[in-house]
Order: structure tokens, then C-alpha cells, then sequence
């Protein structure tokens, strides 16, 4: 009995690696997502400030955007953001905000020191979209269509390079059909 | 040219660790004192070559060679020396060489230090260590090779993440690795202690040196890491459970755990099994962190390299290394037989609660960084576990963990009665829970977790006075008597009393920090000022300024209480024009009682200056009490009775020649 104790760690380990060898087949910012093509769920969110008006899932019809999840706790994000400032500074796709699990007031308390790449944001205090989104953490990034329709799925950080090879062509590509 | 050297040099190590590892296994059966030298002068060999490989790829970036691959992606002319330097590991070939560089550092060190008793142990020890060099060579010479050849060279680089330019940031890698790796000797030790089906005090006396190394270093480590998360990112935290910062915390948690588990073993003979496995599990975890970081499977700020080539190398290492050593776990951890019994109440058990909260601890940060990944690997879910979740499991549980700090200290090992210690430790108590009621009466809002963890840091640190009174018998004897017995007191225990205390000021701080911080912002125009607290902060000016290798607006602030200047503060935005990032460099302004920190932000036309400022209390001993308890790890390694241990030894080394 005690013996066959002794091999519990072995066990664990094997299972662990089992694990990590199916982990790493996948590429970890292209996380199968649940949303893909399917529309954006119901969703009305409030402002981050007083006054602010909110997020709400109509607010993303009628022309191709940007969602993105983002924290003033999360630092990947802070690394994200001149990104977006840049996208949106642009002109070429206007992001939509989800301010994940913040405290009130930190998020919007964020976005005035960082500046704001918005058109607006909504606040997911409780995480509740973010849960029907299927996040893993942030930043996260979907794109949607004129039609409100999830087309990609982001994980981690909008690098230039993911901006320039893999969401600017799949907008232009949205934008023609 | 260089370039090719450095390519040699790397090779010629990887072959000389293999052959030795092999050489080393097969001619232990044979007893040969050639063998034993033979170890050790290999050891000393890889390290020369890795030394040598390292010296190359410092001097490729130090002259700006972009023929070199990674000097081009990594560094720029116009990058100031100093982080064309630290830029050689700011980077995943040249950081997987440090790596390499620091495991061949210790088993050469390792050769150094080894007297010739225990030349068995010593030798399969060599030859578990050369294994992991051989694997590690390999890994960097078949899939991150940091000698690669761009042809031809750009004009210039590419330079470094900006981010990453920064002494704590440069200081930082050096310092986890070298806490991470020292555990690499450790976990040598305890597979040579399987193979040879033998472990004792001794086996203990000789590793925990090792251990309290690389937990020192790794403790500072961890604590530079923080600290240039809160300085550098100019988001104000310092600790965001974010996969990375996991990734040394559990080898951390594991360390901690074995290095109280060695102490038992070491005294009373008993525990084997279980130090040993801690042993294989601490070095586990810092490959492990490894793994997550290098291989991309997990997503953050620092995980460079998103590459599942290397993830199957680094794969496959974890399966021979840990994997092997898990099965002669499994086959030969059986021999092991304690000696010593202990009863439910003495300083064992305590140690062993200890160790099962903390093994816990670590199982809980493991399941908080992995499950999102197991989930979404075996379905479509996807899951999160963020801050909240560690926040209501961890502190809780390494709370529990806080009260029986000072009991065990006082505990008399084998058998020890509760009641006297308790008896002793009343004044802990009362002064615990008046600390308590001053932090709820005092802070601004009452916050239970702000009293709680104020009275846990005073009842720890008063319970380390205690426990060093009782040990001089301040009061019952003569006090020169007492100073003698001072004087007299190891340095272990010194070293664990000023760990404790370390350990106290760490949880006042992050006690302080989390609970009372205060924040606000407001955009200003030069002139304007906001208020938080009693202070008042002036934007005085902004100016343009331009550093070597950016452009900065840099803030100029004067912070005041009742019209007389506090500080002058000077805050920066810099943008870095070769990567097009930008980046915060926040004012500190750090006093005994608390920093004053403050950023600012990207202008609007109308508005001026985002300025957000927070108020950290007791920020500043965060840095000093990981220092202390770094402190309290160099005492313990410094400890005579180890060097004692030589002495004792000596006979037993005779008797060894004379056979």
C-alpha cells in the first residue's frame, strides 16, 4: 500500500503533462472560441463614470469593430494600450470598451491618465459578460461585424504585427463583402 | 568570428557535460577515486565553456554586431551600454544561456566547495547536475541557438523592449535564475540520495547550505520583480497573480517548505520521504516556470517566446528529468526509514503543518495558474481565475499559516507542551490583538482584513523577540550572562529569527499597501493642483526632454502640507521611437510611513495633464522586510555548525582514504 504511495507523485505528474502537451498543440492567442460567428450576446452595460453612456450589444451594428476587454488592474493591458491609441487614433475601426472586475472609479480613473482609444465603454463590474464572452483574462480583443456577428478572437496583447497581419486584413475583407 | 567561437564553446560544453553524466553513472560501480576527480575537474570544465559562450554573446552585443540574429531583433546602436549589456538576457536565447551559465556556476561551485567525504553521494550528484546541463546545452543548441547568423546584418537593430531597459529589470533575471537553478543542486542531491538509497542528518547538513541559497536568492528575486512592477509599469501594484509572477511564487512557496522539512530531517532524523520529494518538487516547479514561460502556453507580459518547437523540447526535458526522478521517487523512496519519533505536539509536527499548508499553498497558486488551461484544452469552456480567487484562498490560508510561526519557534522538538508556550507568548498576544484595534481605530475605514493583518505581522515579530529572549534567559540570569548566551547563539538561529522578523515586516507592508491605499486623479494645467489627504500637488511645469534613445515629457510637481513643500516630484512619459511604445516612469516619493506616488498621462489639449496620484502606506518596507528576510537566509548559510560539519567530517575521510 505505502508503496504504491510513493508513485501518487509520479501519477500527477504524468497527468499534469499530459495536459501540457495538449495545451502546447494549441496556439495559445488563437483559444478556440465559443463565440466564433456567432452574434454578440444581449447585453447593456453601464457607464464607467457619471454621465458616461454605457455599452450596449446595438451599439456595434451597422460598421465592423473592435471589442475589447481591458482592467486598470492588468498591467499586459497598460502594454496594449498605445496600440489601441493608435488604431484609434487612425481612424480606421472604432473599439468598443469592456472595463473587466474593476473597482468604481478605477477604470475611467485609468483611461484619463492613459488616454482614452474608446468610442464608449461599458462596465463589467461583475464580470458577467465577460463570463458570457468566455474570457481567460486581458486584454482580449473580437472583432465584429456590421451585422454583430463575433468574426475573430484575440487573446493577449494587439501587437503591431497582430494589428497588421491579422486584424487589419480581416477588416478589409469584412468591409468588402 | 566571435560569433562561431561562442558556437564552439556552447558544443564542446554540451559534449562534455553528456559524456561526463554518462561517464559518471556507469563508473560509480567501480569505486574509482579517478572518477571522483574526474567529476570534479568536468565540472569545473562546463563551466569555463559556458563562460566562455556567455563572454561571446556579451561581447556580440556590446559591439552592436547585427550579424548576430539576436543582437538584431535585441538591441540598437543608440541603446546606452549598460542595456546593450543586461540587454544579452533581456532576451529568450540569451536568457536560456544565463540559465545555463548560472547551473554550470553552481556545479562548478559545487566542486569547489566539496571536501572529499560523501565522494559517492558527491559524485552521482555531478552526475544528475551534468545530465541537466547536457539538456539544457542541448535545448539551446537545437532549438534557441543564440550564435545564429543574420546575413546580411540590418544597419541597425531593433532594439529592446523599453520596458525591459530598466537596473531592476536588468538585476532581476540574474537573481530568480540564480534561485531557481541553485534549486537544480538540491534536487542533484536528493536523486544522487535515491540511487544510493540513503539519506540522513548528514545528507541534510550537506544540502541545506544549497537550499537556503537558492531561497535567499530566489526571495530577492521575486522581490526585485515586484518592485519593478511597481515602479517601472507606473500602474502602482506591485503583485498581480498574473502566470509569470505564479511561476516563481510556487517554487518559492515549494523552497520554503523543503528548507523547514531539511531542519526537521536534519535534527530528528525523520521526514525523509517527504523532504525529499519537496527536494524533486521545488526544482520541478522552477522548470516548470520555465516551461510557462518560454514555451507560450500561457499568455503575458513577459513571456517572450511563442514558439511550441521549443515548448516540445522543454517538454520533453520536464519528462526525463522530472519524470525520471519521479519514478526512482516511486521505486527506491520505500528504503527511506525515519528514526526519530515525534509526538502530535513538538516542533516537528509543527514543521510538518507547516509544510503541508505551504505544500497547499502552492498546490492552490498551481491550480489558479493551470486550470483556465486545463479547461480549455479539454473543452470548449473557458474559465477565469483572477486576483478575487487568490485573495479569498491564499491569504487565508498563509494567515493560519502566520499564527503557528512563533509556537513552533518555541516548541521544544519530540515532545513539548503547548501550555508554557503559550504562557510565553501572552504578551505576543496582547500586543497582536491591540495592534489589531489601533489599525481599525486609527486607518480611515475600518477594514477587518487591514486589522487582521496588522495583528498577525505584530504577533509574529513580537513572537521572534520572545522566542530570542527566552534563548539569552533575558531576565532570569544576569544580563552580561544573557549577552554571553547572545553572543554564543547560533547563527542559524539568528538567521531564522531575522527570516521571521522579515516575514513580519513583509505582511505589515503588503498589509499596509492593499488595505490603505488611496488614490485619485484629475487632469491638471500647469499650476493647477489637486488634493489627497492633507497634501496638495502642484503641476508646476511640463517639459520636453530627450534621452539617448527616447523622447520624454517630463511632469514637475511639488506635493505640500499646509503650504510647506513636502517633495518635489518629477514624473516622465517616454516614448520609445524605434518600437513606437511608450512607457511610464512613475514618482516615488518614499518615506518611513508611506510613498507618495504619481504618474501622469498622455495630455489633452483641453484639459491638460491626467495626474493620478496614489498614497502606498508602509510601501517602502515591502523592499526592506524581503531584505530582511533575504538576511535571515545569509545568516543561516553562514551558520558555524555547518562549517563544523568539515571538522567532524574529517575522520570519516581518513577512514574513506584508507580503504
Amino acid at each position: 500500500m505505502n508503496r504504491i504511495l510513493l508513485f501518487v507523485p509520479l501519477a500527477i505528474f504524468a497527468v499534469t503533462l499530459v495536459y501540457f502537451g495538449m495545451g502546447l498543440r494549441q496556439d495559445p492567442s488563437a483559444i478556440p472560441s465559443q463565440m466564433i460567428d456567432r452574434p454578440l450576446p444581449a447585453f447593456d452595460l453601464a457607464g464607467i463614470a457619471d454621465g458616461d453612456p454605457g455599452l450596449s450589444n446595438t451599439d456595434l451594428l451597422g460598421q465592423v469593430s473592435l471589442l475589447n476587454v481591458f482592467g486598470s488592474w492588468c498591467p499586459p493591458c497598460a502594454i496594449e494600450h498605445p496600440m489601441l491609441m493608435q488604431i484609434s487614433r487612425s481612424g480606421r475601426v472604432p473599439i468598443y470598451g469592456v472595463d473587466w472586475r474593476d473597482e468604481p472609479g478605477a477604470g475611467a480613473a485609468w483611461l484619463t491618465r492613459h488616454g482614452n482609444p474608446y468610442s464608449r465603454v461599458g462596465d463589467d463590474a461583475q464580470g458577467r459578460l465577460a463570463i458570457d464572452l468566455g474570457i481567460t483574462g486581458a486584454p482580449e480583443t473580437f472583432l465584429v461585424d456590421a451585422d454583430g456577428r463575433v468574426r475573430h478572437h484575440h487573446v493577449g496583447i494587439i501587437t503591431e504585427d497582430v494589428w497588421r497581419n491579422t486584424l487589419l486584413p480581416m477588416i478589409e475583407e469584412l468591409e468588402r463583402s | 568570428m566571435i560569433a562561431e567561437l561562442g558556437q564552439f564553446a556552447l558544443i564542446l560544453a554540451f559534449v562534455v557535460a553528456l559524456f561526463q553524466s554518462l561517464a559518471l553513472f556507469a563508473g560509480l560501480r567501480t569505486r574509482d577515486a579517478v572518477v571522483h576527480g574526474f567529476a570534479r575537474a568536468g565540472a569545473i570544465a562546463q563551466f569555463v565553456l559556458v563562460l566562455a559562450a556567455f563572454a561571446c554573446l556579451t561581447v556580440l552585443f556590446a559591439t552592436s554586431d547585427f550579424t548576430a540574429l539576436v543582437v538584431a531583433e535585441n538591441s540598437h546602436t543608440d541603446k546606452p551600454m549598460l542595456y546593450k549589456i543586461t540587454g544579452v538576457w533581456g532576451n529568450h536565447e540569451g536568457s536560456m544561456l544565463l540559465w545555463g551559465l548560472i547551473l554550470t556556476g553552481y556545479t562548478a561551485a559545487l566542486a569547489w566547495s566539496a571536501k572529499p567525504v560523501e565522494a559517492r553521494l558527491i559524485s552521482l550528484t555531478f552526475a544528475v547536475q551534468s545530465l541537466i546541463t547536457a539538456a539544457f546545452t542541448a535545448f539551446l543548441l537545437f532549438t534557441s541557438n543564440p550564435f545564429a547568423r543574420l546575413w546580411p546584418g540590418p544597419e541597425n537593430g531593433q532594439d529592446l523592449n523599453p520596458l525591459l531597459q530598466d537596473p531592476g529589470l536588468a538585476s532581476h533575471p540574474p537573481m530568480l535564475y540564480a534561485g531557481y537553478v541553485g534549486f537544480s543542486i538540491t534536487f542533484s542531491f536528493a536523486v544522487a540520495a535515491l540511487i544510493d538509497g540513503r539519506v540522513d542528518a548528514r545528507w541534510a547538513r550537506i544540502v541545506r547550505p544549497w537550499a537556503l541559497t537558492a531561497w535567499t536568492f530566489l526571495t530577492i528575486g521575486i522581490a526585485l520583480g515586484a518592485s519593478w512592477a511597481y515602479y517601472e509599469l507606473g500602474w502602482g501594484g506591485w503583485w498581480a497573480w498574473d502566470p509569470v509572477e505564479n511561476a516563481s511564487l510556487m517554487p518559492w512557496l515549494a523552497g520554503t517548505a523543503f528548507i523547514h522539512s531539511l531542519r526537521v530531517m536534519e535534527k530528528r532524523d525523520t521526514l525523509k520521504a517527504w523532504t525529499i520529494l519537496l527536494a524533486l518538487m521545488t526544482f520541478a516547479l522552477s522548470m516548470a516556470g520555465t516551461f510557462l514561460v518560454r514555451s507560450g502556453i500561457i499568455t503575458s507580459v513577459h513571456a517572450f517566446a511563442v514558439d511550441p518547437e521549443r515548448g516540445v523540447f522543454i517538454l520533453a526535458i520536464l519528462v526525463a528529468l522530472i519524470g525520471g526522478s519521479l519514478l526512482i521517487y516511486g521505486l527506491r523512496a520505500g528504503l527511506l526509514k525515519p528514526t526519530g519519533v515525534f509526538s502530535a505536539v513538538s516542533r516537528e509536527s509543527l514543521l510538518l503543518i507547516n509544510n503541508l499548508v505551504l505544500a497547499a499553498a502552492c498546490g492552490l497558486v498551481f491550480f489558479g495558474t493551470f486550470y483556465p488551461l486545463f479547461i480549455t484544452t479539454v473543452s470548449n469552456e473557458t474559465v477565469t481565475v483572477g486576483a478575487p480567487f487568490y485573495n479569498n484562498t491564499f491569504n487565508p490560508m498563509l494567515g493560519a499559516l502566520l499564527v503557528l510561526v512563533p509556537i513552533s519557534g518555541l516548541l521544544a522538538w519530540k515532545r513539548g507542551k503547548l501550555m508554557p508556550v503559550l504562557r510565553d507568548l501572552a504578551p505576543a498576544a496582547i500586543a497582536a490583538i491591540a495592534g489589531g484595534v489601533a489599525a481599525l481605530w486609527i486607518a480611515d475605514r475600518g477594514l477587518i482584513a487591514g486589522a487582521l493583518g496588522t495583528a498577525l505581522a505584530v504577533w509574529v515579530a513580537v513572537g521572534v523577540v520572545i522566542d530570542l529572549a527566552k534563548r539569552f534567559k533575558l531576565g532570569e540570569i544576569a544580563f552580561a550572562a544573557s549577552l554571553a548566551r547572545m553572543a554564543r547563539l547560533p547563527l542559524g538561529i539568528w538567521g531564522m529569527a531575522v527570516a521571521h522578523f522579515g516575514l513580519a515586516v513583509v505582511v505589515f507592508a503588503i498589509t499596509g499597501v492593499s488595505a490603505w491605499k488611496q488614490e485619485t486623479s484629475a487632469f491638471l494645467m500647469p499650476g493647477q493642483h489637486l488634493d489627497i489627504r492633507q497634501l496638495t500637488i502642484t503641476l508646476d511645469r511640463v517639459e520636453q526632454v530627450e534621452g539617448r534613445n527616447y523622447v520624454a515629457e517630463r511632469g514637475y510637481l511639488t506635493a505640500r502640507r499646509d503650504q510647506q513643500v513636502v517633495s518635489q516630484l518629477t514624473a516622465e512619459r517616454r516614448l520609445y521611437p524605434v518600437r513606437g511604445m511608450s512607457t511610464t516612469e512613475s514618482a516615488i516619493h518614499a518615506r518611513a510611513t508611506g510613498d507618495l506616488y504619481v504618474t501622469i498621462g498622455q495630455p489633452s489639449p483641453e484639459h491638460g495633464w491626467p495626474v493620478h496620484v496614489y498614497l502606498y502606506p508602509f510601501a517602502m518596507w515591502l523592499w526592506i522586510g524581503s531584505a530582511v528576510l533575504g538576511l535571515g537566509g545569509l545568516l543561516s548559510i553562514a551558520d558555524r555548525g555547518r562549517r563544523s560539519l568539515v571538522a567532524k567530517a574529517a575522520p570519516v575521510q581518513a577512514k574513506e582514504a584508507g580503504r
